[in-house]
């Protein structure tokens, strides 16, 4: 019985650097009653082995529906899903069958959701749903897979993992449980790890301890992270580059650092605004008005228009596709981008 | 968990009680003096009815009755003796119960087989044709009475088409085919669409969406992590149903004949045997609180989030 | 969900606005506090473009009318249209029990040589009486007692739950029977002796619900958010608990008045119910049982009658709990 999670068999280990994702011109959408749902805008992105990319957006932005059509797991009756490419290692994802791309799920790709007391089976032990992953892709007997949850589960500290190999997930705390849903990923040494809104739903203290763990298991094995959340803080000690969405399409791509130090696109400036820091003396949060439009009636030409100060006519007329820009390193879908910029510094 | 088995079992006694009580004051209040039907046409001497009154307890007070009889009931396990048919309830009990389990356990095997697979199919194809068929069907059942539909049945396949007996026990395990079926009806009907509602919320939860993360083949998915889950509230309805089935099918006996505890309780209503009437309903009771607590200890098994309570 | 109906229209404005603050802030949004008043309003939209809701509100109007004015539905029918009127030879000297149905009588006649249409039409009367009346019997009963314990719960939720255990633990039927024997000898029987039986039975099961319900919508975060600027238990009840709580109570209520309807015609049919000279459908199916397979057509149109009556109310409880479920929204 071979090694069945790698879909180039026994493929080596990525070296930092090499290209692990490329993602082309990726679109969701959703046919419901109510209408066509236009979730996923013609996404294109790349991620290599060590980078950590994050994806950044409000909800309904349409980050975790990129997520889900990267792993192949968007519901089909209503979603439908195109792409020039999804490339993963030279491979393309759509054009494999469904039974090889269920070996890249989980074996090569693995995916974190944000609450893990519902995204953890309540009635089965966290050692059986750890194990189910060496069970069902590497063929191991149970004892076998036992063992190896119990390793995993040191790995990312859960104390005392032998004892609680057979307790279930509502016994744990939610820092915990995330850890098990952590090692649950980890348990292929999967080369891409993605991680929708991990921290979202735990304390402040364990975000960073979650933010931690991840940290280190990338480094191990050249891992690519790509990081889905709403918290500009908890990304900017940890990205490498970051992708900003608004209404399914992406406004802004670019290296985290250029990105902090002074973003490009009106919507990102309004967020990096809205973060109020210890030192600002406010006398009211600095929120940009209004709110993100129903995806059923995104506005014309750009999404974010109606909110946006700087707004002309093109604005509501023609749709802004992703360019360079003078004096920037990253990407902005933004007609007036040079014009903002040079206004505003 | 031997916790939670104690609570349970100390809050059934009260219940039992008061519902013993309850029955026992209804049945001894039935209109009709047991003791005259005794003696059938001709009149009872004082003599005789004053040994016959308290042989049965019937010169005193109600309350000493009860008492006397739950004694009975709950030392000796003893029902008491049926005034009019003189014979201990227990051997009349005894001689019916097996046609009511009989018919009750084919009844839950064909709703089990029928019910589970007809919702798990609507669920999976849900809004498609087999979805509608089943939500329509089940509707159309629950919507006609059971006696309703006993007779049609005994009319339409038994008679018409030959294919049944219809009626009494005279043809061994087939003539229990046709009441079991009707019986079954009612409940296979909830069985399809609870299971039905439950896979479908199921299906809809984050930890489903994990396991296809994981690259778990669907029947996995669906089998391993979606019935796992879904099925917690099925097995515990059929389970419900089974323990008021073992009380007795009151109108599937009487349209179909069948010698059972729910035919002989409505006859003994009618000719007030009162011990048959207290003593077969007590039964149904305990059978019933039995198996509630049996149902809930099940559901403690199947889902570990109840076990720590 | 308007003021209209409240007695101090201009009730605790303060309040109403300081809850409409907390709620926000609670909830997320202002649209929380008005989270129950809408609800009704877009359940009664999403109601009217079901088409089973159509069908159920038609099926449910007939029999309703059936049952008010017998009289009109009668009126065509060529046969004499007093459902006593029976006579088991006409005038003619001929037979006229157990006909077959014809243009003279449009349903056949029974065993007594009555016209079936009418004794079917007026048998409706009976079944919708019970079945509406026992509902919103026990429904007052269930509904108060089950609300008072959920939201005081204390020694009064206690006793109230062993008390519904108990009921809960005699099986229905049997209990039904038993008691309509105690208090009334076949003959004497009326429609008061089985509303009053039914319903005292029938409350536990909607307690118990309602209860549950109340509990749930208690811990919510609105509830507690109005608590904290002052709302008093009344106002909270009536304001917030009930509009929310009430929603599975009233599809469970739809449904319960088939299943009344649906028990009174067992109760008769098993000879325990209503008696003759009272007109029931499953008093009808049970004078012809004997001849049911000779005469099919004694239990046919009674029995449709019957399923159609029960599905009525089936299919509006299923419409309404659609419509009320904000997820299929």
């Amino acid at each position: 019985m071979s090694t069945r999670g790698s879909v180039t068999e026994l493929a080596p280990r990525p070296e930092i650097g090499e290209m692990l994702l490329e993602v082309e011109n990726l679109a969701v959408e959703f046919r419901t009653d109510a209408g066509v749902v236009k979730a996923v805008n013609r996404n294109s992105f790349n991620l290599k082995a060590g980078e950590t990319m994050a994806i950044i957006g409000e909800s309904g932005s349409g980050k975790s529906v990129t997520a889900q059509a990267i792993m192949g797991i968007v519901p089909s009756p209503p979603g439908v899903v195109t792409a020039d490419a999804i490339r993963y290692r030279g491979q393309d994802l759509e054009e494999l069958s469904e039974r090889r791309r269920r070996r890249v799920r989980g074996g090569d790709i693995a995916m974190i959701f944000q609450d893990p007391l519902t995204s953890l089976n309540p009635v089965y032990s966290v050692g059986f749903q750890i194990g189910e992953m060496f069970r069902v892709h590497r063929g191991m007997s149970r004892k076998e897979a036992k063992e190896r949850s119990i390793e995993l589960m040191e790995r990312v500290r859960i104390p005392e993992a032998r004892r609680r190999v057979g307790d279930y997930p509502h016994q744990f705390s939610g820092g915990m449980r995330q850890r098990v849903m952590v090692a649950m990923a980890l348990s292929l040494e999967p080369t891409i790890l993605i991680a929708d809104e991990p921290t979202t739903a735990l304390d402040v203290t364990v975000q960073a301890q979650i933010m931690e763990i991840l940290k280190d298991l990338q480094r191990d094995n050249n891992m690519g992270l790509i990081l889905i959340t709403h918290d500009l803080g908890v990304v900017a000690s940890v990205a490498d580059s970051v992708m900003l969405m608004y209404a399914g399409s992406v406004m802004e791509k670019a290296p985290a650092d250029d990105f902090y130090a002074n973003p490009a696109h009106p919507y990102a400036h309004g967020l990096m605004k809205s973060v109020p820091r210890l030192i600002d003396q406010l006398d009211r949060l600095d929120a940009i008005k209004g709110a993100p439009p129903s995806l059923l009636n995104v506005p014309p030409g750009c999404p974010f228009n109606p909110r946006c100060e700087y707004a002309q006519d093109r604005c509501r007329e023609e749709i802004p596709l992703l360019r360079d820009i003078p004096g920037y390193v990253g990407q902005v879908a933004c007609h007036f981008a040079e014009e903002v910029r040079n206004g505003r510094t | 968990m031997f916790r939670f088995t104690a609570r349970r079992v100390l809050l059934m006694i009260p219940t039992f009680i008061g519902a013993s009580a309850i029955i026992f004051f209804a049945g001894f209040a039935l209109p009709g003096d047991p003791v005259s039907a005794f003696g059938g046409e001709r009149e009872l001497s004082d003599s005789t009815r004053a040994v016959l009154e308290e042989r049965y307890r019937l010169d005193q007070p109600l309350l000493n009755q009860y008492v006397g009889y739950m004694s009975d009931l709950v030392l000796d396990f003893d029902l008491g003796e049926s005034v009019l048919r003189r014979r201990p309830v227990n051997d009349i009990f005894w001689e019916a119960f097996p046609n009511t389990a009989r018919l009750a356990l084919l009844a839950v095997a064909i709703e089990i087989v029928i019910g589970l697979a007809a919702g798990v199919l609507a669920a999976l194809r849900k809004g498609r044709f087999i979805d509608q068929l089943v939500l329509v069907s089940t509707t159309l059942v629950v919507a006609i009475p059971v006696f309703v539909l006993g007779f049609a049945s005994q009319v339409l396949l038994g008679v018409k088409l030959g294919w049944f007996p219809i009626a009494g026990l005279n043809e061994g395990f087939k003539s229990y085919l046709l009441p079991a079926f009707v019986l079954a009806a009612l409940s296979l009907a909830y069985v399809a669409r609870l299971t039905r509602t439950s896979l479908v919320e199921t299906m809809r939860q984050d930890y489903v969406r994990t396991a296809q993360a994981k690259g778990l083949r669907p029947s996995r998915v669906i089998g391993r992590h979606g019935l796992r889950n879904a099925l917690i509230p099925v097995v515990t309805y059929i389970g419900i149903d089974l323990a008021f089935l073992m009380g007795g099918a009151i109108v599937t006996e009487t349209v179909f004949n069948i010698p059972g505890v729910g035919f002989a309780l409505v006859r003994a209503i009618g000719t007030r045997d009162n011990a048959i009437v207290v003593g077969f309903t007590l039964a149904a009771v305990i059978m019933f609180l039995l198996i509630s607590l049996i149902i809930d200890l099940l559901y403690a098994v199947l889902d570990p989030r109840i076990r720590y309570e | 969900m308007s003021d209209a109906g409240h007695e101090r229209p201009l009730v605790e404005p303060e309040v109403e606005r300081a809850e409409a603050i907390a709620g926000a802030r609670a909830g997320g949004n202002v649209e929380t506090l008005e989270r129950a008043a809408s609800l009704w309003g877009d359940a009664w939209r999403e109601l009217r473009k079901r088409w089973i809701f159509w069908i159920a509100a038609g099926l449910i109007s007939l029999f309703t009318l059936m049952a008010i004015v017998p009289q009109v539905f009668v009126a065509p029918s060529p046969a004499t249209h007093d459902p006593r009127d029976c006579g088991l030879r006409a005038e003619d000297g001929t037979f006229q029990d157990r006909l077959r149905p014809s243009s003279e009588h449009w349903f056949g006649t029974d065993l007594q040589g009555c016209d079936y249409y009418a004794r079917v039409i007026y048998g409706a009367r009976v079944s919708i009486v019970i079945g509406v009346g026992v509902t919103a019997l026990a429904g007052l009963i269930g509904l108060t007692l089950g609300g008072i314990a959920g939201f005081y719960g204390g020694w009064f939720d206690q006793l109230i739950s062993r008390f519904v255990d108990v009921l809960f633990a005699i099986p229905f039927l049997v209990a039904a029977i038993l008691f309509l024997n105690v208090i009334a000898t076949a003959g004497n029987r009326n429609i008061g002796h089985v509303l009053l039986v039914l319903g005292v039975f029938g409350w536990p099961t909607l307690s118990r619900l309602f209860r549950a319900s109340v509990i749930q919508a208690k811990a919510e975060d609105y509830v507690e958010a109005a608590r904290a600027v002052g709302a008093s238990n009344r106002r909270i009840l009536v304001r917030h608990i009930f509009p929310n709580a009430i929603a599975p109570a009233i599809v469970y209520a739809t449904i319960a008045i088939g299943g009344v309807i649906a028990v009174e015609a067992t109760l008769s049919f098993l000879g325990v119910g209503l008696t003759l000279p009272a007109i029931s459908w499953g008093l009808m199916i049970n004078t012809a049982q004997t001849r049911i397979i000779t005469d099919p057509h004694l239990l046919l149109f009674p029995g449709i009658f019957l399923s159609l009556t029960v599905l009525g109310f089936l299919l509006l409880g299923d419409a309404v709990r659609d419509a009320l479920d904000p997820r299929l929204r």
